[in-house]
């Protein structure tokens, strides 16, 4: 169906800590979202394939396990050499303050920490990716 | 010997339904409250159980001697020793783990220091799931949320200068507890210590990690076979150690209800139980040695009723199930660790009230050992500051509120008593419902465990994102500049550091020797002798845990999950 967000949820690492993963997958698959949740422990190069795979418009990456730092910046640096920098990266996990700033930095979307309400991370997509409905 | 008969039953206990008013003063009191109609609230637990708006006797429905009973006695309701707290308090052990094995071992000599009584290790990702630190998949991990331990040669590191003989380790570590636990026992023996002196614990668990915390290396069936195998090699060579953590822990923080963690928590010991007998063991040889691990959480009575339970329906099914003989294979002993989850991002120095309220309900359920999580563990590891005030939170408990003056004081409370009960009722239904899939190991096959948890977890947060649950910081009384936490940051060179010292362990090591061990490994891994003592030639030999892991992946192969949410 055209008009419909496509959105990799993707556990990168080793952590299996993946409650949170499962529950923002079933709230944008609530949303009306279609939603490709990984699985645990993927390469960051498994996510890249799987969001150009799935043409998908935004990856939202769990990570809980402290890697963020490593993990983050080359799934970014893939997406970008396989021409998909264009695909929307939102991370969440137990993200220090500085590394989320410096996440953004590197161009992720939205950082969320524990606590933020799943609502944001709906409207968040919706309005970045408007132009995906319209 | 036979798998005991999965299709005897499961003995419920009553479950007292108070629709009725018992009297005429009840249904006075009842007919008041029409009157004074309650709060919009959701008057039920975190876990979504009705709770009674107040419990009488009747509702209670309590059998002193056979439901309560004395402390050390059956059914271990009111707790698992005689005097409990009179007689010695609970360990305070606090989980510590980062960086290298040098650092750790700072750690741990600080903690002694301090008047802690126990040892805890964390691992980091890497050494938990198998992999070397100079393998790819360590790329980013080595060190960070626990220490990394690839060969004997970390292990020596870890405990240089701790008395193994004196102290009890707990070793939190599941897929690859056998290795690890070859590494202890190997540097035990280089120290000329013996073995049987060797006190401890080591989680093991590997069914709660198919259905919580995902960190397993081998398919389930090969898995149970290790943990038969340390079973018995611990029964028959290190007496004093504790070979399986059944832990409850990881369910709950996987989003679980408390009669989840409860019911999945104590058929995982169930099914060990089973395994072993079926080994050929005595389950009086080695149930003693099983101990457990809960979450204590924030739902305060919720969480007293569980624990409360937990040790009744143990002794229980332990009896009349497993027939044990032995009163301490009926004990259900356990460590308890606050919520994880529980911790907010948000103002996080209110993390140390609620792990206080946390830590009480432990204490309270009559735990034998309690972690109490630090207040910043939301955002990064713990600073020495924030651990600190995690130990004096139960100190205070511990020397200044008199808790500890009598022995289980909430026993006999109605509420207490009837909330205790209707737990126990919903863990047996649980235990129905996987017997009717097969039992335990084939529910965790068919997702059973899993779903239950996803519908549970996405409830609760569905209530949060409502406004119906109310977490303070979070979705009430909310502030807008948050206070910023000073956190422990992890150097990043440590992992290349440590990455060369494991390739010159192997440099420096008698290569044929190593590789002999790790050929005879595989070779008895196709057989179904005990693999605990190839596993101690591979530690002796210098050999690295994912080299360990490779070549019983030969034979065992691995798994991946189907996930559900």
């Amino acid at each position: 169906m055209a008009g419909k967000i496509r959105v990799v949820i993707a556990k990168p690492g080793l952590d299996g800590h993946d409650r949170g993963a499962k529950i923002i997958a079933r709230a944008l698959r609530d949303a009306g979202m279609e939603v490709i949740y990984t699985g645990l422990h993927q390469t960051p190069q498994q996510i890249v394939e799987t969001a150009i795979q799935e043409d998908a418009h935004a990856i939202g990456v769990s990570i809980l396990s402290g890697a963020h730092m490593t993990l983050v910046p080359k799934i970014m640096e893939l997406l970008e050499a396989e021409g998909a920098g264009d695909v929307l990266v939102v991370v969440g996990g137990t993200i220090p303050k500085d590394d989320a700033a410096a996440l953004r930095e590197r161009g992720v979307g939205a950082v969320y920490t524990p606590g933020q309400p799943v609502a944001e991370i709906v409207t968040f997509l919706n309005e970045k990716l408007a132009h995906v409905a319209s | 010997m036979a798998i005991a008969d999965r299709q005897s039953s499961w003995t419920p206990r009553h479950r007292a339904d108070s629709d009725t008013p018992a009297n005429e003063a009840e249904a006075a009191w009842q007919g008041a409250l029409a009157r004074t109609p309650d709060r919009d609230e959701l008057f039920t637990t975190m876990s979504a159980a009705e709770v009674p708006r107040m419990s009488t006797p009747e509702s209670a429905g309590t059998d002193y001697a056979a439901d309560l009973g004395y402390p050390g006695q059956f059914p271990f309701t009111r707790g698992v020793y005689p005097s409990m707290y009179r007689g010695k308090p609970w360990t305070q052990r606090q989980f510590a783990g980062f960086g290298t094995a040098a650092e750790t071992n700072e750690r741990f000599h600080y903690l002694l220091a301090h008047g802690q009584h126990g040892l805890s290790v964390a691992f980091d990702m890497p050494s938990l799931m198998g992999y070397d630190s100079d393998d790819e998949h360590a790329l980013g991990e080595v060190g960070r949320e626990g220490v990394a331990v690839d060969s004997v040669l970390d292990m020596e590191r870890l405990f240089e200068g701790v008395p193994l003989d004196e102290v009890s380790t707990s070793m939190t570590i599941n897929g690859p507890a056998p290795i690890i636990l070859a590494y202890y026992a190997v540097m035990a023996e280089n120290r000329g210590i013996p073995l049987a002196k060797l006190s401890g614990t080591i989680q093991t668990d590997i069914l709660k990690e198919y259905i919580a915390q995902k960190e397993w290396l081998f398919p389930p069936d090969p898995s149970m076979r290790l943990v038969t195998d340390m079973v018995e090699f611990c029964t028959n060579e290190m007496p004093r150690w504790h070979p399986i953590s059944i832990s409850g822990y990881h369910i709950r923080e996987a989003g679980s209800t408390a009669a989840q963690e409860l019911a999945f928590t104590l058929a995982n010991g169930f099914a060990y139980v089973e395994h072993a007998i079926a080994r050929g063991l005595d389950v009086d040889a080695f149930a003693p040695r099983l101990s457990f691990f809960f979450n204590a959480h924030i739902d305060f009575f919720e969480e007293i009723a569980k624990l409360r339970a937990a040790r009744r329906i143990w002794a229980t099914v332990m009896r009349d199930k497993y027939g044990a003989k032995d009163p301490r294979s009926l004990l259900c002993r356990f460590h308890c660790q606050t919520a994880g989850v529980s911790l907010t991002w948000q103002q996080p120095l209110v993390n140390v009230a609620r792990t206080a309220v946390e830590a009480m309900a432990a204490i309270l359920g009559g735990c034998q050992s309690l972690h109490t999580n630090s207040y910043d563990e939301a955002i990064a590891l713990p600073t020495e500051a924030a651990v600190q005030i995690a130990l004096r939170t139960q100190q205070v408990i511990e020397e200044e509120t008199g808790v500890t003056s009598s022995i289980d004081p909430l026993g006999g409370s109605y509420f207490v008593e009837e909330m205790t009960n209707r737990i126990e009722a919903d863990a047996y239904d649980y235990f129905r419902q996987m017997d009717e899939l097969g039992g335990t190991v084939e529910a965790v096959k068919q997702n059973f465990q899993m779903r239950e948890i996803a519908d549970a977890s996405f409830r609760w947060q569905q209530e949060v994102e409502a406004g119906q649950r109310r977490i303070v910081g979070v979705n009430a009384y909310q502030v807008q500049d948050e206070p910023e936490v000073a956190i422990l940051k992890i150097d990043p060179n440590l992992e290349a550091e440590q990455a060369a010292r494991t390739r010159q362990a192997r440099a420096d090591r008698d290569e044929a020797v190593a590789q002999k061990a790790l050929a005879d490994l595989t070779e008895a891994c196709r057989g179904d002798a005990n693999l605990m003592y190839p596993l101690l030639d591979c530690a002796r030999a210098t050999c690295t845990e994912g080299e360990i892991v490779r070549a019983m992946r030969e034979v065992f192969g691995s798994w991946t999950e189907t996930p559900v949410f």
